[in-house]
This record gives structure tokens, C-alpha cells and sequence, in this order.
């Protein structure tokens, strides 16, 4: 983990190691100047030497500065230092999702990636800081402190050897205790936010149902579990400076019962009274400095769980990778399933689309039709590589799906997705997600094919309008528009519309179709619908059935040929012949 | 394509400023320190106690760390000097003392224990409460606030904004309590020694309060850009991972990467600049400290050397021994000790600051008003046809409405909904919805159709207030909807939605979200009215099934086919359908329509739907144009007129 953690330091190495290197001289500077109030108490003021008093006062200032520059120095260096790391965390981290598989995505949660980019990295980041700064500053005062005192006395300070292990022990302890349940607090955390982020996405249901009152009674199942957890962890904590303390005191007694002992029993020969006064203000230090060094330990194993699970996700590799030697370029718009199965979880046997054979050529209008839940849109994203087929072989442009450039593959074959989203950005930068440097004339182009240009000129902003997050300033039928002039502009060499124009009207669906037929022709176009006025046209309709192909062919032959779809057309037909 | 009028923008939710000019992001840079106090207000009163024991820890431990620093004076002044003088071998007298002081000790060990358990239930139970508070809160306030918000930074207040309490609470708090304590006690002590060098110390400490004023202050301004920042950056993830299979699709993942590693750069800057200052503020305390040392020992040697040529007598306030000044210069020490741990701590009490602020300002947000004081009620009917209120559940449904006489009235619940010149707009400049009248009885099946945009959502959303009316009004079985509590009138109103938001959970869970007792078989009924069962049953757990991410393991059409179920098991009089049905199949339609037909006999419905089957049966359909309704009539009525209606249902036109 840490190895892993490591890696992210890079470009701020430079202040990760600058700033152990400023605090240790400023752990010099600090050692000296008490050093230096020593000898002016004892050799400048007890013998009222004013002039001795000025002039060591002087080196002291000067010492001071060194050690405030060395100090703020540290202090600005660690900042940068750790600021850096946890920049570069959350950089590599969201960069690799990016390149996670829709299978990828499908096993993370959306709030449990949030937390781990935001709460986790911050988490790390506090404790990298801590261990740059006051982990190499303790130790060294540590050290210092045990060499001057064991310089002292050797045998007194034994007493710090007795008792230092049996505080290593009980720090071991409280880890081990401690960090299996912070583990299951950042896995509660998760669970906080993905209420959350559930209410506010469905803030409208939560009222319409008026259902407030439950929600907030699932909130606070939530935050009492966190509440009991973190109790929990704190408490084992909670025994981390009492224990200090308890060390502390016990070396302060010892040490007096035995000096003073010594002192007194050898008459001041073997130790003096200001042997031990120095002593004892070294176990002050050391044990001081033991605290600090507890205390990091404490943010460690907070930040143990944090680190674990980023490197969870920095860990995860994408399960779609490019071939060895891709292909960067699609000959043309023809798709061919051969004998093509395919299970979400990647199991034999328990398939959700089986046994696919279909063949479409380039230029092509092929409408998908079947009942909810058919797997209509697990076949067209086989297409585009959004997952791999678990057996058979998908082929774009006669060629295995697998051997192209992902990219290419993507950029050639255009999906609107059913639950398709706009992010928050103007309609125009929306727009240009299909095609970065597309011109105003093939915006409006693309725009005018998807029947989108008219409204949006009519918008305040035209295409300048704002939209939120979400989409939730443009009505259904909108978005569908704008989702699909996007895919437009990358003017694809297959498009596939899933389930695309549902909240558009019939007749705006119509024309849609026709801008489509005139305009790119050359286009294989895949469109999966619910009315049959969609597909009726289409060169090949395929009647998809609880996850098998029922039947192929145009409209005439399906009609006379497949019960099915002659069902759905009726059921449509009914009421008005001239209807949809 | 001829015949388009201006469209005028009819977004069904109000258009708001771009970079979401959100009311709780207020530019706040200055340090403020009634946060603080407010921040206290949110301890409930069941802490007072525990935080009252709390104090008395403190003080005891505080006070216990005072004794070790004077053990060592004590140890050799009392006990070490003496015995060597009388050469007295006799050590019970230093061993009943250190026996006392390992009293003291313990005393001390315990209490600090005590107060580091009692700190956790307090600062835990601090934010528990906060939490808490920011959801209650959030669950009343108006869907205007959650179309304003980034999704990502409102949850950025529940984690990293809460989280910056805690340090504050749990560490900040105590250290300031026993810095008191110490600064007090040796403040006394120095007065008592010399007056004059107490005075170089407050100057000095007045100087160092300043400093670390001026530094903390600098590092708030940042602390509160960088919890804005980490807001912003918790936003941008929130979306793009909720939108990360569009991104996938349109191989947009690297100027995604660049546009995060922006917003990441900025964060960078801010965490830098905040930490920067803090980081520096303790080097530079520490050395003022030195400083301050290093002035009182040479102002004490100055004293001292002129009292003894002068010959002061202790009488004299410039009086001080050579011997005195040591003491002080010990003093000293440890009263600049506590300062420096306060300004250490100042870090984290600037950076609560910036979270509490972030906190406050959503718990500053107004709630949803409702002055609404008619009630819904289970009533009966006695036999001379009287409606009585009813503690049972019968069936029958009334709406209780006390007058200002004093009298109560009973209208048994029918839906009857009437708009009389209703005006609407998101904003008050932009009225969307202009004069819309409408009636429907109680059992009639009321359609809106028209091109997107025309307004048909937003009339949806004022029937149960959503938003407020600008003018006009609506009346519900001859009440005005204002005068309804909200939630009786929700209750009242089923809604299926456009956009399916299911919620993590069983499937049986998400059908019941509609009617929490509800038993098992209504849950199956209602299941098999909106012909959900059939897919249901196949699932691998069946009802039992685990739903989450949306219920990203459905197809689209599921997921509808679960919210129209989950409408149908509410059982409510009057249900609005929007789009309910746009991504389910004609053929299962045709089926989820039957089941509900049966369900909603003699019950008011509202259906919003491109697709014409869907409302062809309605007894009364409205076209809208622009937020006016421009044909109002049945099927065979609209298509006989050759209007809007018509073109829209040939497909002639198009309409926008």
C-alpha cells in the first residue's frame, strides 16, 4: 500500500525531502537556544553580568531567526509537500477511472468513489503532512534527549527502557483494536453519502410521497451507526495519552526515588542535584516527544483504512484494455454477430442475451423491437466494446471489435444512451463533447438533423443557454434532441439510437428520421423504439424476445411472418388507423 | 414545416445562472467569530452536563501537570537539599511523599481519561446532531433549492464540512481550557514576583496575539476557499460519475482528466496557501518566545544589578533579586507554553469556521412555507349520508377544514380539480403558464398533450406545489390548494414521474416506498396491476432482489414498470402519470394500462405522454401551446376540429 501510495509524490519530492532536512536544523536550533538560557542564567544572570547577559542575548536572537526561518521554511515546504501528494492522489485516481470498463463503473458506487476522491485523500494528506514534519522532529528530539540523558546517568536511564516497551506494547494494541473498526467507518461513510445523493436525486419522489419522515429515519439509522462506530474506534483511542501520561509520571518517580537516592547516599559524588534536574527535564522531553510520536500513530491507522481503500480504486484495472498492434481505422458501417452470448457477470450459462447471429451492411437502417426487459440494449452495447461479448465474436467493418483501438472504435460507432445525461455547461459545450472543435455551421447542422436547432435558437441564450446538472432545466424531449445532435457530430460511421426519441412527439420523430435518411445515408443506423411509426421504414427489423432473436426481416415480412410483432402492431394500430 | 410559433422558453424548471449561482455560496472571506458561538448553539442541551464534567477533567489534569512542574523545585528544595545537609539517611519522609504526588498522578491519569471518553461521546454526538440537523432541515426545503445545488457540494457539507468540527470540538476546546488554566495560575505567580517584567510579558504577548491574528486571519480566508474548492471538486466528481458511461461513449475521458485536473490544480492552491500560514504561524510563536526570554533576561539583569546598587527595598515595585529573575525567566516559560498550543490549535478552529459556515448557510436556507391548515382524515359515513372524522382506516377519505367560527366541516375526498387563470412562472419576470383553466371530475381521465417544452410538467407540479402560483387559483374538491397542508395534499396525489429515481433496497422495499403498510400481497397485487410481476418473479431473489445504484441492474423500462407499482400500492384518489410509460414496450403498456384502468375507477387521473395511444381514451385532452391550453375536447372531438390536435396526431407539423 504504501509502496503504491508512494508513487503519487513525484514532481514534490523535492519538498518531501527538503522538509526533514529544514526541521532537523531546526531541531539543532532548538537544542542549542535552551542550551545557551542555560549558561546565561547560570554564568550571565546569577552572577549579575549584564554585559555577558547582552551579549549571549544577541547570539540568541540571531539563533532565533536561523531557527524561525528554518521553521517557516519546513512549514511552508510541508504544506506544499503534502497539498502536492494530495493533488496527485486524486489525480491518478480519477484518471484511472476514467479508464474503467462499464463493468468497472458497475462495481463502484458512484458515492463511494466521491469519498474516496475527497474524505480518504484528505485523510492521507493531514497524515502525510504529520509524518514529514513532527515524524522526523520527535525522533530526533527523541534520540537527542535519550543521548544526553543516558550521558547523564546510564544506570538511572535504564528506567526508560523498562517502561518504553511496555508503552510499545499498549500503542500496538490500540492500533490493532482501533483499525478494523475506522475500516468499517469510511464503508458507513459511504453508505451517508450514497443516502444522501439518493435524496437529492430523487427529491421529487421523497415529496410527492411525502415521505420526508422516512427518509430522514434512514438518515439517521446512518449517522447513528457512524456515530456508534467512531465511538467505538475513539474510546480504544482514547487510552493513547492517559497511557502517555501514566509513562510519563511513573519515569518522573522512579527517577526521583533513585537519584535522590544516589544523590543523597553517595553524597552528590556519583550524581549532583543539577545531574538530576537535567534528567528530569529530559523525561519531560522524551517523553513529550513519545506523545507526538502516539499521536501520529493514532492519524496512521485512521489513515490506514483511507489509504486501503484508494488504493482500491488506484489498483483497479480496467477489464476492456486495447490490443497489442490496434486498429485505428473502421472500413465501414457493417456489424455482424456470430453466435454471440453475453452475461453481465461474465458467467457460462447464465446468459441474458444468447445466442445472437445477425448481420447488418454498411448504410443499413435497422430497427430493434421487443418487450421490456429483452436485452435490446445489451446487444447494441456489444457494439461500441461497452462490454465484451462472453462468448462469439462481435465484428464492426469485418473485423473482431477486440482488435481496434478503443477510441477509434468508440469515435466510429456512436451510442445515445438511454439514460443519457448532460452535464452542467452550456447547450454548445455540450454539444462539442461530440466533436471538441466543431464550427458554429456543424453545430447547427447537426442540431437541424436532430430537430434540436429550432428550440434552442428560441431559448434566450440560444446555444449559449445554461444547463444544470443533470439536465434539469430542459424538458425530456429536449434532451433527447441535444443527446442526439451530440452523437451526430461525430459523425459516426454507425449510430445507434437506444430507446432515443421516447419523449419526443411522433411527428418531430418523424422528421428526425427522415433528416437522418437524406442527409447521412452512408450511415449504418441502429434504432431501438417502442412504436413501431420508428422502425416501420427500416431496412431490417430485428423482434428481440426474452433475450433471443425472434425473428429478422423488413415490416411486410414480419407482419405476415412474426406473432409477435404483429402483436405490437396492432396494439398499436388500435383505435385510429392513421395513428402511430 | 411551416406553422411554428415562438416557443417561448418553457423549461419545466426555473433557468438559473450559470456557474449555479447558488444562494449558499456566499463569498465569505473574513473571519468571523459569532460562527464559533454559533457553533456551540448546536450542542444539545443533554451535553451540557458531560461537557460541565468535561471542564472539571481539565481543570484536574491542568492542574496535575502544574504539580509534576514544580515536583522538581519541591524535590530538591524540600527534600534533596536538606537531607544532604543533615547527611540523613532517612528516606521515608521522600518516599511518603513521592507516594502523594503518585496520588496526585493518578488523579490526574484518570481524569484525562475520563475527559478523553466523555470528549468523544460529546464531539461525536456534536456532529451526529449536526447531521442530522442538516437533513431534517434539507427535507423541507423547496425543490427550487435542490435544482439550484450542485449534488456533489451539498454532500460535500455532510462529510468533509462536519468533519472539520470535530478536531475543533474534541482537541481544540479542551486545549484551550487547560491553557486557561495554566495561564492563570502562572500569570499570579509572575505578577507576584515583579510587576514591571510582567508587564514586558503582556507587551510581548500582545504582540504575538496580533501576529497570530493577522496569520490566522490570512489562512481563514483560504481555509474557506478550500473547503469551497473541495465543495466544487466533490461536485464535479458527484456528476461525472454519475454520468461516467456517456463519457465512455463519446471517448471524452481526457478532457474530462484535464477539466478535473483544473478544478484539482485550484483546490491544490488553496490547501497550500491555508496550510502555508498555519504551518508557519508555530515557528514563529516559538521564537517570539526566545525573544521574549531573551529581553526579559536582559530587562531582569538590568532590575536586579540597579536594585542592589541602588539598594532597593522589596517595598519598591522595581525591587527584584538575581535569584528572582531566574524564577520568572521559568515563569515565563511555561505561561508562553499554553499561548503557543492555542495558536497551534487555531488551524483547526479557523478551518471549522469554514465549515461551519458552509453548514450554515444550508441550514439558513428557508424552508418550504406551508400555512396550509385543511387536513386529510379517515372518515365514515353514517347512514343519513354525513361524513365523521374516523380513527380506523376505511377507505373513505375526507378533508377536514376548521373555520374561524370554530366549526369543523367534512368534504369527503373525490378529486375534483379546477384551475381558475392560473398563472405561473420559475421566475417572476418569465410567466410560463398564462390563464390555464381547467376542470377535471372526480373519475375523469384528463390528458396533456403538446410539444415538449409546452408547459405540461409545470402544471403537474403546481397541482401538488411543487412551486407556488403567481396568479390564480386551484381548487381541490372545492378547496383552495393553499389552504391544504402539503403533505395531506401529497398524499393525496400518486405520481409516477419522467425520470425513475429508485433507491437502494429491495425491490419489495422500493414497491412499498409508496404505502408503508402495505402487506406483501398488495405489494404483489399492485405489482401485477402495473404487469411488473411477471419480470419480478424471474429476477435471481425475486422481491427480495437488491436494487441499488438506481436500480442500475433493470432496464429503463423495469424501472418504470417498479415506479408505476410503486404509485399503484399508494392507492391514492387523484394519480399523475408523466411520461410514465415512455420506455416501456406498446404491448406491455396496453397490459400495464388495463391493470391500471381497473385500479383507477371512479379516480382522477392526469397523463402526460407523447405517444397518443397512451391518451387517446382520455375523456378530456388538453393541447398545450406556449403555456396556454389551445384545444380542449375528446379524441373523436379534436380530430373532427383538424386543429393542433390533429396535426399533431398525423403527424403533419411539427409543433415547435
Amino acid at each position: 500500500m504504501i509502496k503504491r501510495l508512494s508513487k503519487c509524490i513525484r514532481e514534490y519530492k523535492l519538498p518531501s525531502i527538503l522538509t526533514p532536512v529544514l526541521v532537523s536544523l531546526e531541531v539543532v536550533m532548538e537544542v542549542l537556544i535552551p542550551y545557551l538560557m542555560g549558561k546565561l542564567i547560570d554564568d550571565g544572570i546569577k552572577k549579575g553580568d549584564t554585559d555577558f547577559v547582552v551579549r549571549t542575548g544577541i547570539l540568541l536572537v540571531i539563533l532565533c531567526l536561523f531557527s524561525l526561518f528554518f521553521g517557516a521554511a519546513a512549514g511552508i515546504t510541508a504544506a506544499k509537500a503534502s497539498a502536492g501528494f494530495a493533488k496527485n492522489l486524486r489525480h491518478d485516481m480519477f484518471h484511472n477511472v476514467q479508464g474503467f470498463s462499464f463493468s468497472n463503473i458497475d462495481n463502484f458506487s458512484a458515492s463511494g468513489l466521491v469519498t474516496r476522491l475527497t474524505t480518504d485523500v484528505t485523510n492521507l494528506q493531514n497524515s502525510y503532512q504529520m509524518i514529514i514534519r513532527i515524524a522526523v522532529r520527535s525522533p530526533a528530539m527523541l534520540l537527542f534527549s535519550l543521548f544526553m540523558a543516558l550521558g547523564i546517568n546510564g544506570k538511572i536511564s535504564t528506567v526508560f527502557l523498562c517502561v518504553i516497551p511496555v508503552l510499545a506494547i499498549g500503542l500496538a494494541l490500540v492500533v490493532k483494536n482501533a483499525h478494523p473498526i475506522f475500516r468499517r467507518v469510511f464503508k458507513t461513510y459511504d453508505k451517508l453519502n450514497n443516502v444522501v445523493a439518493e435524496n437529492l436525486h430523487g427529491i421529487r419522489v421523497v415529496k410527492a410521497f411525502v415521505r420526508e419522515n422516512e427518509e430522514d429515519k434512514k438518515f439517521r439509522t446512518v449517522s447513528e451507526k457512524i456515530f456508534a462506530d467512531t465511538k467505538r474506534a475513539e474510546n480504544i483511542l482514547a487510552f493513547n495519552a492517559p497511557m502517555m501520561q501514566a509513562a510519563t509520571y511513573a519515569c518522573i518517580l522512579l527517577i526521583a526515588w533513585f537519584g535522590a537516592n544516589l544523590i543523597v547516599s553517595t553524597g552528590e559524588t556519583e550524581m549532583t542535584t543539577g545531574d538530576l534536574v537535567s534528567l528530569l527535564s529530559y523525561v519531560m522531553q522524551i517523553l513529550m516527544n513519545l506523545m507526538m510520536l502516539s499521536m501520529i500513530f493514532v492519524m496512521l491507522t485512521m489513515s490506514k483504512a483511507a489509504g486501503e481503500r484508494v488504493c482500491e480504486v488506484l489498483e483497479e484495472k480496467s477489464d476492456l484494455v486495447n490490443p497489442e498492434n490496434p486498429v485505428y481505422t473502421v472500413s465501414d458501417g457493417s456489424i455482424d454477430f456470430e453466435s454471440v452470448s453475453f452475461s453481465y457477470s461474465g458467467e457460462k450459462g447464465n446468459y441474458c442475451l444468447r445466442d445472437a447471429e445477425l448481420h447488418i451492411k454498411s448504410g443499413e437502417t435497422v430497427g430493434i423491437i421487443g418487450s421490456t426487459g429483452s436485452s435490446k440494449t445489451t446487444l447494441v452495447q456489444l457494439i461500441a466494446r461497452l462490454y465484451d461479448a462472453t462468448e462469439g465474436t462481435v465484428k464492426v467493418g469485418g473485423r473482431d471489435v477486440r482488435e481496434y483501438d478503443l477510441d477509434t472504435l468508440r469515435n466510429e460507432v456512436a451510442m445515445v444512451l438511454q439514460k443519457n445525461v448532460l452535464f452542467s455547461g452550456t447547450i454548445r459545450e455540450n454539444l462539442c463533447w461530440g466533436k471538441e472543435d466543431a464550427t458554429d455551421e456543424e453545430i447547427i447542422e447537426a442540431c437541424n438533423l436532430a430537430q434540436a436547432h429550432s428550440f434552442i435558437q428560441e431559448k434566450e441564450d440560444g446555444y449559449d443557454t445554461y444547463i444544470e446538472q443533470g439536465g434539469s432545466n430542459v424538458s425530456g424531449g429536449q434532451k433527447q434532441r441535444i443527446c442526439i445532435a451530440r452523437s451526430l457530430l461525430k459523425k459516426p460511421k454507425i449510430l445507434i439510437l437506444d430507446d432515443s426519441t421516447s419523449a419526443v412527439d411522433t411527428a418531430t420523430d418523424a422528421l428526425i428520421r427522415k433528416a437522418f435518411s437524406e442527409y447521412i445515408p452512408e450511415t449504418t443506423k441502429i434504432i431501438i423504439a417502442q412504436r413501431i411509426s420508428s422502425i416501420e421504414g427500416a431496412d431490417k427489423i430485428v423482434v428481440l424476445d426474452d433475450g433471443g432473436i425472434s425473428a429478422v426481416g423488413n415490416h411486410e415480412e414480419l407482419l405476415s411472418e412474426s406473432e409477435i410483432y404483429r402483436e405490437v402492431y396492432f396494439s398499436q394500430q388500435k383505435g385510429g388507423k392513421d395513428g402511430e | 414545416m411551416s406553422n411554428q410559433p415562438q416557443s417561448r422558453n418553457m423549461s419545466p424548471r426555473p433557468p438559473v445562472s450559470r456557474h449555479g449561482g447558488t444562494p449558499v455560496r456566499i463569498k465569505g472571506e473574513k473571519l468571523d467569530f459569532k460562527i464559533i458561538k454559533r457553533i456551540f448553539t448546536l450542542v444539545d442541551k443533554k451535553y451540557l452536563f458531560l461537557m460541565a464534567l468535561v471542564f472539571v477533567c481539565i481543570f484536574i489534569t491542568a492542574l496535575t501537570s502544574i504539580a509534576s512542574a514544580n515536583f522538581t523545585g519541591v524535590l530538591i528544595d524540600d527534600y534533596i537539599t536538606p537531607m544532604l545537609k543533615n547527611k540523613s539517611t532517612d528516606f521515608t519522609e521522600l518516599a511518603l511523599m513521592l507516594v502523594k504526588m503518585a496520588c496526585v498522578f493518578l488523579l490526574g491519569i484518570v481524569s484525562a481519561f475520563c475527559q478523553q471518553r466523555l470528549m468523544v461521546v460529546i464531539s461525536q454526538g456534536i456532529l451526529r446532531e449536526v447531521r442530522n440537523r442538516l437533513f431534517t432541515h434539507m427535507q423541507t426545503l423547496p425543490i427550487s433549492f435542490f435544482d439550484r445545488n450542485s449534488h456533489g457540494d451539498i454532500m460535500s457539507r455532510y462529510t468533509n464540512d462536519t468533519d472539520t468540527l470535530r478536531q475543533m470540538i474534541s482537541q481544540s476546546v479542551p486545549q484551550f481550557v487547560s491553557s486557561a488554566v495554566t495561564i492563570v495560575a502562572t500569570f499570579t505567580a509572575m505578577f507576584a514576583k515583579s510587576i514591571p517584567l510582567t508587564a514586558v510579558v503582556v507587551v510581548c504577548v500582545v504582540f504575538m496575539m496580533m501576529i497570530t491574528g493577522k496569520v490566522a486571519g490570512n489562512s481563514g480566508k483560504f481555509f474557506f476557499k478550500q473547503q469551497q474548492s473541495l465543495g466544487d471538486v466533490n461536485g464535479f466528481i458527484e456528476e461525472m460519475i454519475t454520468g461516467q458511461k456517456v463519457i465512455k461513449v463519446f471517448c471524452h475521458e481526457d478532457k474530462t482528466k484535464k477539466e478535473f485536473d483544473e478544478k484539482n490544480a485550484e483546490l491544490f492552491e488553496n490547501t497550500f496557501s491555508a496550510n502555508k500560514f498555519v504551518n508557519i504561524l508555530g515557528p514563529i510563536n516559538n521564537n517570539l518566545g526566545h525573544l521574549q526570554y531573551v529581553i526579559l533576561a536582559i530587562t531582569g539583569c538590568v532590575l536586579a544589578v540597579n536594585s542592589t546598587v541602588n539598594g532597593l527595598t522589596e517595598s519598591s515595585i522595581l525591587f527584584l533579586e538575581l535569584g528572582g529573575v531566574v524564577t520568572f525567566l521559568q515563569l515565563s516559560k511555561s505561561f508562553t507554553m499554553p499561548i503557543n498550543q492555542i495558536s497551534q490549535q487555531l488551524n483547526s478552529v479557523v478551518m471549522a469556521m469554514a465549515g461551519a459556515k458552509r453548514i450554515f448557510e444550508v441550514l439558513d436556507t428557508e424552508s418550504e412555507t406551508d400555512e396550509g391548515y385543511v387536513s386529510l382524515v379517515n372518515a365514515k359515513r353514517s347512514e343519513n349520508g354525513e361524513i365523521t372524522e374516523t380513527p380506523e382506516h376505511t377507505g373513505l377519505w375526507a378533508w377536514k377544514h376548521p373555520h374561524e367560527d370554530g366549526t369543523t366541516t367534512y368534504t369527503e375526498l373525490q378529486g375534483e380539480v379546477r384551475f381558475f387563470d392560473v398563472d405561473f412562472g420559475y421566475t417572476e419576470e418569465k410567466i410560463v403558464l398564462h390563464n390555464i383553466s381547467l376542470y377535471a371530475e372526480p373519475g375523469q381521465k384528463v390528458a396533456f398533450v403538446g410539444a415538449t417544452g409546452a408547459g405540461k410538467t409545470t402544471i403537474t407540479n403546481l397541482i401538488n406545489r411543487f412551486y407556488d402560483l403567481a396568479d390564480g387559483k386551484i381548487r381541490y374538491d372545492g378547496i383552495n390548494i393553499n389552504k391544504i397542508r402539503k403533505a395531506d395534499l401529497r398524499r393525496s396525489l400518486g405520481i409516477v414521474l419522467q425520470d425513475t429515481n429508485l433507491f437502494t433496497g429491495t425491490v419489495r422495499d422500493n414497491i412499498r416506498y409508496g404505502n408503508l403498510n402495505a402487506t406483501d400481497e398488495e405489494i404483489i397485487e399492485a405489482a401485477k396491476k402495473a404487469n411488473a410481476h411477471s419480470f419480478i418473479s424471474r429476477l435471481p431473489q425475486g422481491y427480495d432482489t437488491m436494487l441499488t445504484n438506481n436500480g442500475a441492474n433493470l432496464s429503463q423500462g423495469q424501472r418504470q414498470l417498479i415506479s408505476i407499482a410503486r404509485a399503484a400500492v399508494a392507492d391514492p384518489p387523484v394519480m399523475i402519470l408523466d411520461e410514465a410509460t415512455s420506455s416501456i414496450d406498446t404491448r406491455t403498456e396496453a397490459l400495464v394500462q388495463k391493470g391500471m384502468d381497473a385500479l383507477m375507477k371512479g379516480r382522477t387521473v392526469f397523463v402526460i405522454a407523447h405517444r397518443l395511444s397512451t391518451v387517446m381514451n382520455s375523456d378530456v385532452i388538453m393541447v398545450l401551446e406556449n403555456g396556454v391550453i389551445i384545444e380542449r375536447g375528446t379524441h373523436e372531438d379534436l380530430i373532427a376540429k383538424k386543429g393542433k390536435y390533429y396535426q399533431l396526431y398525423t403527424g403533419a407539423f411539427e409543433l415547435e
